[in-house]
């Protein structure tokens, strides 16, 4: 009697183990049978796009998600903000539509995927952000002293380096309090991009990523978190995304930029940093992964941007999806635009513009374009 | 096997009696959690190969975390983990012990249900408002009151020099201690109540005062019991992730002083899986992950040797 009940419990539990071990396989199956199913139903049901990716540009997506929806009611655009990191993986294991990233892939990550192409949706400002009591904005600062302050040569607010950039402002002789992201984030990447670029000495120690290895200073989560620091401490530095500081009025400072001209950051500058370099950017079907607009050149340009980008498969495997999320992409490169300003993000210049109607016109079903 | 036969299904001999059934069924619920906890670890394990095949030990004694030139060493959150948990029950503990001799022995009746009630309470605020809260009041609170006097008094001691922002190793400690005393305190109190009044009436009868009765008859019945409440809240916080990230600075640097931040296991995965596109750096972020759980098991398994062990010497207390 025993016996048969462990034998029973023993069955239960490998049926369970079973189910366990063999979810992947069968996890696989569903998300690629609804593909199967859309086409014969075509155009009365909705059609669903997912996206998954980074968080910086969720606000926005979300704001072009339902203002599609009004134009389109049979497409609805789901995304996730799960991180740069997880979209890509999300959108190399074809789990969703379309990806997004605000670094360009790595050449590593470009290799590992054929057929992706990335679309510059929008352009992500960093403000270098201070606590100065008695300062408001617009401490003029250049990129090597930047890169000191966070490389933790640069100690004092009053250094000689800092004074002489700033005639008329008394600088305080206090210890500079250093604060950076402590989690992976593409507001991260873009500074230490910048760093990276102005700073020799910045690049062998630190290099850019999404996560460095700070030589000083503390970590705060997220924008808030770095704000945080910035107002619980008097004399800190740290960097932020330019809408938050707008939004939180935290005092940023004027970056030299590389005509040798110190640049609020602002929606208009950031944007001229990317039509400054639109010449050295490659087609949407080539790697990215050394496209940077940080640092450019132009009277007006502001030196800390960065483009974010959708990713999508140049070969579509279903015919109508292909064709909806074409169009999609379609509208929001040039009236979905129009929604960047008032979130604070930065509208594409018209030739990266362009550069996107190319890239959109190689997705294809088969070889037949699909716009 | 070698049960009574006279259970009641074994007399009418029907292979799938109700209760039959049931033991099945429940059976299965608790052989699923060994297997799930067994999976956890297996899929942690081999998440984490790249990892150890390319680190090996040095993952363990390795103090740089560059994850632009993909190397990585684990020794700073160990230490940070290990450093804020012991300094959160350092300062938990004597708190903890006294809030409930207070609620089992000394408060008056009416006042024994509510306060322990809000004690209790404190333990289902989320855990993002205590960081909340440990950002905008404590940290500022421990930078301006509390660091001066220690660096003062106590500053020949390498613990309270260098300089303190706020966010630190102390104030990560202070977090935490406030967030395992609800459930220390709590279980002590239940483990206090359990002790026979028999115990506290002998004492009181031989003439002894409240604080006599309550060491010598009380704490020793209950001591084994009340470690055990202690090591629940080392667990508790060795996996807290929010409140701690939060308040702790986030720096992956060994400092022999709590005023400098620091880092700990569960606040590198929140803050870098995410992001985290490399293999080698995920599997470097899983070991981690693989590290905290075996820590975390260790010390579990540890303190039942011990709780066992005094139940065996004592031969009176109970867990």
């Amino acid at each position: 009697m025993n016996r048969l009940k462990i034998i029973l419990i023993l069955v239960l539990a490998g049926v369970l183990i079973a189910g366990c071990v063999s979810k992947p396989p069968a996890e696989v199956q569903p998300t690629v049978q609804p593909t199967a199913t859309v086409q014969p139903t075509k155009a009365p049901s909705t059609l669903t796009l997912n996206g998954a990716g980074a968080t910086f540009p969720y606000p926005l997506i979300s704001k072009w998600s339902s203002e599609y929806n009004k134009i389109k009611p049979n497409v609805q655009i789901n995304y996730q903000s799960v991180g740069s990191g997880a979209g890509i993986k999300q959108i190399t294991e074809k789990t969703v539509d379309f990806g997004a990233s605000d670094a360009p892939l790595s050449d590593k990550e470009y290799a590992n995927v054929s057929g992706l192409l990335q679309i510059p949706e929008s352009i992500g400002a960093v403000v270098v952000a201070y606590n100065l009591p008695g300062i408001q904005k617009g401490v003029k600062l250049s990129g090597d002293v930047v890169a000191d302050i966070f490389l933790g040569k640069i100690t004092k607010w009053n250094d000689p380096r800092i004074v002489s950039l700033n005639p008329g402002i008394q600088f305080p002789a206090k210890d500079i309090i250093v604060a950076h992201r402590s989690d992976g984030s593409g507001t991260t990447f873009v500074f230490t991009d910048y760093l990276s670029a102005v700073s020799p000495d910045w690049k062998s120690k630190a290099g850019k990523g999404k996560s460095v290895n700070w030589p000083v200073g503390l970590g705060g989560k997220g924008n808030e978190g770095v704000a945080g620091l910035l107002s619980q401490n008097p004399y800190a530095i740290g960097y932020i995304e330019l809408a938050y500081a707008k939004l939180q009025n935290i005092p940023y400072a004027y970056i030299k930029n590389k005509a040798g001209k110190f640049i609020e950051p602002t929606l208009e500058t950031t944007a001229s940093a990317a039509a400054g370099a639109v010449s050295t950017l490659p087609a949407g079907d080539a790697s990215w992964s050394s496209v940077s607009i940080v640092d450019a050149p132009g009277d007006n340009s502001y030196p800390i941007g960065s483009f974010t980008y959708l990713l999508v498969y140049k070969d579509q495997a279903d015919k109508t999806k292909g064709k909806a999320l074409a169009e999609y992409l379609w509208w929001v490169i040039h009236d979905g635009q129009q929604y960047s300003a008032d979130l604070l993000y930065v509208p594409l210049p018209k030739e990266v513009v362009s550069l996107n109607e190319k890239t959109i016109k190689l997705m294809n079903y088969n070889g037949q374009p699909l716009i | 096997m070698d049960r009574p036969k006279l259970s009641f299904f074994s007399i009418r001999r029907s292979k799938l009696s109700g209760d039959f059934i049931f033991e099945a069924v429940v059976g299965l619920f608790a052989l699923g959690v060994i297997v799930l906890a067994f999976l956890l670890f297996r899929e942690l394990l081999i998440e984490s190969q790249l990892s150890w095949n390319t680190f090996g030990m040095g993952f363990l004694t390795g103090s740089t975390w560059d994850p632009v030139s993909e190397i990585f060493g684990a020794l700073p959150f160990i230490f940070g983990t290990l450093v804020s948990s012991f300094l959160a029950l350092l300062i938990a503990v004597p708190f903890s012990i006294g809030i409930a001799i207070y609620l089992s022995e000394l408060a008056p009746e009416k006042l024994r249900t509510p306060l322990s009630f809000i004690i209790e309470l404190l333990a289902a605020v989320p855990s993002v408002i205590i960081g909340l809260w440990g950002i905008f009041i404590l940290a500022p609170f421990i930078r301006d009151y509390l660091a001066p006097p220690l660096s003062t008094y106590l500053g020949f001691l390498p613990l309270f020099q260098g300089p303190m922002y706020g966010l630190s190793m102390l104030t990560g400690g202070v977090i935490l201690a406030i967030m395992i005393i609800p459930i220390t305190s709590s279980v002590s109190r239940e483990v206090i109540m359990t002790v026979p009044l028999q115990q506290r009436e002998a004492a009181l009868a031989l003439g002894a005062t409240g604080w006599e009765t309550t060491r010598i008859a009380v704490l020793p019945y209950a001591r084994s019991g009340i470690f055990g409440a202690v090591i629940l809240g080392f667990g508790r916080a060795i996996g807290e992730t929010m409140a701690v990230t939060m308040v702790i600075g986030n720096s992956p640097r060994i400092s022999e002083s709590l005023f400098s931040p620091s880092y700990t296991m569960a606040s590198v995965i929140a803050n870098e899986f995410v992001e985290a596109t490399s293999k080698l750096y995920i599997s470097s972020l899983i070991e981690i992950g693989f590290l905290l759980l075996l820590i975390s098991v260790i010390i579990n398994i540890a303190a039942r040797i011990l709780v066992w062990k005094m139940f065996k010497v004592e031969g009176g207390g109970r867990a």
